[in-house]
């Protein structure tokens, strides 16, 4: 953020500068209310007490955000989740999601609405021709306390359609991988897999769909052992999240998979930061991979990991860093277990992206990705 | 550089995703590799049967002269390997730069590989015990003692994951294609030149194209592989071995544990197995399964150790493109640091005697890779831990145990020679189940008689003897057909 953009045409020069100043005023706005004791939530005010200047008085612009230590998502283990609910939202219904495939003791974010606005933000940048309003859908993901399972639903919902979902338990499919039974592993996925064949069977006239990669994948060859496709049975537009969005797969997937006939938009995102939207993938592209935050309200940065305040330059690899910047959560920069590189604005999302997301090398032993 | 794509059912395919093989000692690319998503080895799967199908129209003699055309055209031809060529003496080059086997030692390898692709027939007729090829290949025949015998087919294809660390293992997988079964080989990452040079010999001796699939990547691709294929050879350690164990789809290769044993009648002439020991630890640098991990007698063994410390320990490190180099290169060079660590801890117990310590330090580590010299250890007993280890370089461990006990204690062998003229303690070696490939007599383990079957027999693998019934005119048909009349 704090380097200058290659050179690019002065009409997205431009962009980029509102799209800057937009962001300064938004974090002026939401560091005042996560620190003002009127709106505050128990957590923020109370951790205002250990910092050593004043957020109210001296946060003017997203820069400005770094002089807060990094946030660390063991805060987010155990309760109370009121803690983290702003004075206005206390009377408020709340929902509490919990993180992808974690065990023992799970991190949880509370949410009012922020899934639903981040997912109706989304809605607009899918294509109406591939994602027809009306639509109903098919969540092909983790079921059980997370966002996702929502967002999706309401995502379907706020396009005009109705969602069909299926059960899956991540923490199920982790304590499978870490006991090597592998063969439970492929026939829990085939329970899936089963749940969602049914579906599309059922005559619910389902053309659009979420699922994980490794869902699509097993899907899709599902129904061609039956002789057909993802397109022939109706899906005209899929989008998708993980970090197993290589170039490579990615092509196999439209390729192959999708026969080029159904359209996917590759998506980043978490529990925590809501999801950030692939710039269009395209074989003259190499199949590549952009993810671009849904900027005001979180904002992804490419840093040396060796030191977070510190941006890679563009084309350059560095680790994931993430704020959030809602009313109802404030993520002054969380270090993510993915790395990337660094790219440059673009017209639709005039701001940095990241493209290449995959587990951050130095913790690829200890991580486990792309469970479901 | 070449450029080695995937393979599928003969297909290149070129990935976006691409790793490249770097000589162990320059940090040179010597090759650009295609790395397959498990996806397409899945979809691919689908089309297994015509593997099958498309070697079936051939006999079995025919693909058996194919085979032996391959051999030679393997061993002494420039063949186009990926998106270029390569002459054998550049496939000797860039298989020891990339696995730190010395040259001498590949080169020897490839001979292996040529007498095993040049006597093929023969090998067939013995792991088949005799049987017409022309009975697996149609399901079903008659016996010349006018028998109806019928083998079928478990899979159209075989998977195999091949290891980066040992080109000597290569001659498993070789029979398959003359049985007209299909092959899936996942290449190690340091090895992809066998399968890819042998894979454009055979097409070059006119085995169709179609048969053959290779998918290059990481380790999910190698999971997939067992995963996905109906039957699968694997490679790995002790721990892969015993995930598998019992599961008729997957034979695993494993450590080997292999031993020498030195009967009480015998061992008081322990000096005239001396060359037969040495050889059986160290030859192919002792990387292999059926390398000498294991002496065991029930006196002298502390001499024998010297004795073998004397011949091995002055061992150096040389060049691998030097005729006398004798040791391979741990190419991760962390590798060869761990497992010296895990030695030295395991040497201070009491009744270990390191007898190779008097010739210099054995960890010989360089900028980019490391060797291991070779270790001779005495064991006063078999208790104590070092006497079950087996490493990937010449290391032998020579364990005092009485001879009644040795079969209580020397645990899973891969090959053992038993040096005895005992009958009844060669009764009971013939009786242990824990004995895979029994030697008696003075044979080095390291010595394959390729007629005999190796861990496992692979036409029992890949084909079942099941019952099949013909009516009493089909089979005076058969019987005609087969000259049986």
């Amino acid at each position: 953020m704090s380097q200058s953009t290659p050179a690019v045409s002065p009409q997205l020069q431009e962009k980029v500068r509102q799209a800057r100043e937009q962001l300064d005023a938004h974090v002026e706005e939401i560091v005042h209310w996560h620190f003002h004791p009127n709106t505050g939530c128990p957590f923020w005010l109370e951790k205002k007490q250990e910092l050593k200047f004043d957020p109210l008085k001296e946060v003017k612009c997203f820069e400005d955000l770094k002089k807060f230590p990094l946030f660390e998502d063991e805060w987010l283990r155990g309760g109370p989740v009121r803690r983290w609910v702003p004075q206005p939202y206390q009377n408020r219904p709340i929902y509490v999601f919990e993180t992808g495939g974690t065990t023992g003791v799970p991190k949880t974010r509370v949410v009012i609405e922020d899934h639903w606005i981040d997912y109706e933000l989304f809605s607009e940048t899918l294509p109406e021709e591939y994602f027809p309003k009306g639509a109903n859908w098919l969540m092909l993901g983790p079921s059980g306390p997370r966002r996702l399972r929502l967002a999706v639903e309401h995502l379907a919902q706020y396009r005009g359609g109705i969602c069909f979902c299926i059960d899956l338990d991540p923490r199920w499919v982790i304590k499978l991988i870490k006991k090597g039974w592998m063969e439970h592993l492929e026939e829990y996925k085939r329970h899936c897999i089963d749940q969602a064949l049914t579906i599309l069977d059922a005559g619910h006239d389902i053309r659009c769909m979420f699922a994980t990669p490794k869902l699509l994948e097993a899907l899709a060859l599902a129904l061609e052992e039956r002789g057909a496709s993802i397109p022939d049975v109706g899906i005209t537009g899929i989008f998708s999240g993980g970090t197993e969005f290589t170039p490579q797969w990615t092509r196999f997937c439209i390729e192959e998979l999708l026969d080029n006939r159904t359209y996917i938009t590759p998506t980043y995102g978490n529990t925590l930061m809501g999801l950030a939207c692939s710039k269009p993938v395209s074989k003259e592209d190499g199949y590549k991979v952009t993810y671009y935050a849904p900027q005001p309200r979180a904002v992804i940065e490419v840093v040396n990991p060796d030191d977070h305040l510190e941006v890679v330059p563009y084309g350059q690899t560095g680790r994931v860093k993430l704020y959030t910047l809602t009313k109802e959560l404030f993520i002054p920069g969380f270090l993510e277990r993915d790395e990337g590189e660094r790219e440059p604005p673009y017209e639709k999302f005039p701001w940095d992206g990241i493209s290449g997301v995959r587990p951050f090398s130095r913790l690829k032993k200890t991580t486990v990705v792309g469970v479901y | 550089m070449i450029h080695l794509p995937v393979l599928r059912w003969g297909k290149p395919y070129e990935s976006l995703e691409v790793d490249q093989v770097v000589h162990f000692l320059t940090g040179e690319a010597m090759a650009r590799v295609s790395q397959a998503n498990p996806g397409l080895l899945q979809r691919d799967l689908r089309r297994a049967a015509q593997a099958r199908d498309v070697l079936r129209q051939f006999r079995p003699q025919e693909l058996l002269e194919k085979i032996k055309q391959a051999a030679d055209l393997y061993l002494k031809e420039t063949l186009p390997v990926g998106d270029g060529t390569q002459s054998p003496e550049e496939f000797v080059k860039l298989q020891s730069a990339s696995t730190g086997l010395p040259e001498h030692m590949c080169r020897f390898n490839m001979q292996k590989n040529h007498f095993v692709l040049t006597h093929m027939d023969q090998i067939l007729d013995a792991l088949t015990r005799g049987l017409d090829l022309e009975i697996l290949s149609r399901g079903y025949g008659v016996e010349s003692r006018g028998v109806v015998v019928s083998y079928q087919a478990q899979a159209p294809v075989l998977g195999v994951v091949l290891p980066s660390n040992s080109p000597g293992v290569h001659t498993l997988w070789l029979p398959v294609i003359p049985m007209q079964l299909g092959l899936v080989l996942k290449p190690g990452p340091q090895e992809p030149w066998t399968p890819y040079r042998m894979t454009a010999a055979f097409v070059q001796a006119g085995v169709p194209a179609e048969a053959i699939s290779i998918y290059p990547g990481g380790p999910e691709m190698g999971a997939a592989v067992v995963t996905h294929c109906p039957r699968v050879m694997i490679f790995g350690g002790s721990a892969t071995v015993e995930q598998y164990r019992g599961n008729p789809r997957v034979q695993a290769h494993g450590p080997g544990f292999s031993k020498i044993l030195l009967g009480d009648d015998v061992v008081d002439q322990w000096e005239q197995y001396l060359d037969l020991m040495a050889e059986s630890i160290f030859v192919n640098s002792g990387r292999g399964c059926i390398n000498c991990s294991g002496i065991w007698a029930s006196r002298h063994t502390r001499e024998i150790a010297q004795a073998l410390a004397e011949r091995l320990g002055p061992v150096e490190v040389k060049p691998p493109d030097d005729p006398q180099a004798a040791l391979a290169a741990f190419t991760v060079p962390d590798m060869a640091r761990q497992i010296w660590e895990l030695i030295e801890q395991e040497l201070q117990e009491e009744g270990v005697e390191h007898m190779t310590a008097p010739y210099g330090p054995r960890l010989v580590e360089q900028e980019r890779c490391a060797y291991l010299r070779p270790v001779i250890v005495h064991c006063e007993s078999p208790e104590v831990a070092i006497a079950k280890r087996e490493y990937m370089f010449p290391f032998c461990t020579v364990v005092k145990c009485p001879q009644e006990k040795m079969l209580e204690k020397i645990g899973p062998t891969l090959v053992c020679t038993a040096i005895t003229n005992d009958p009844q303690w060669e009764r009971q070696l013939v009786d242990a189940t824990h004995i895979d490939r029994l030697n008696l007599g003075p044979i080095p383990t390291t010595r394959i008689n390729w007629l005999q079957p190796h861990e496992g027999n692979i036409v029992e693998f890949l084909y079942r003897a099941r019952a099949l019934q013909l009516s009493p005119q089909r089979l005076e048909a058969l019987k005609s057909q087969c000259n049986l009349a």
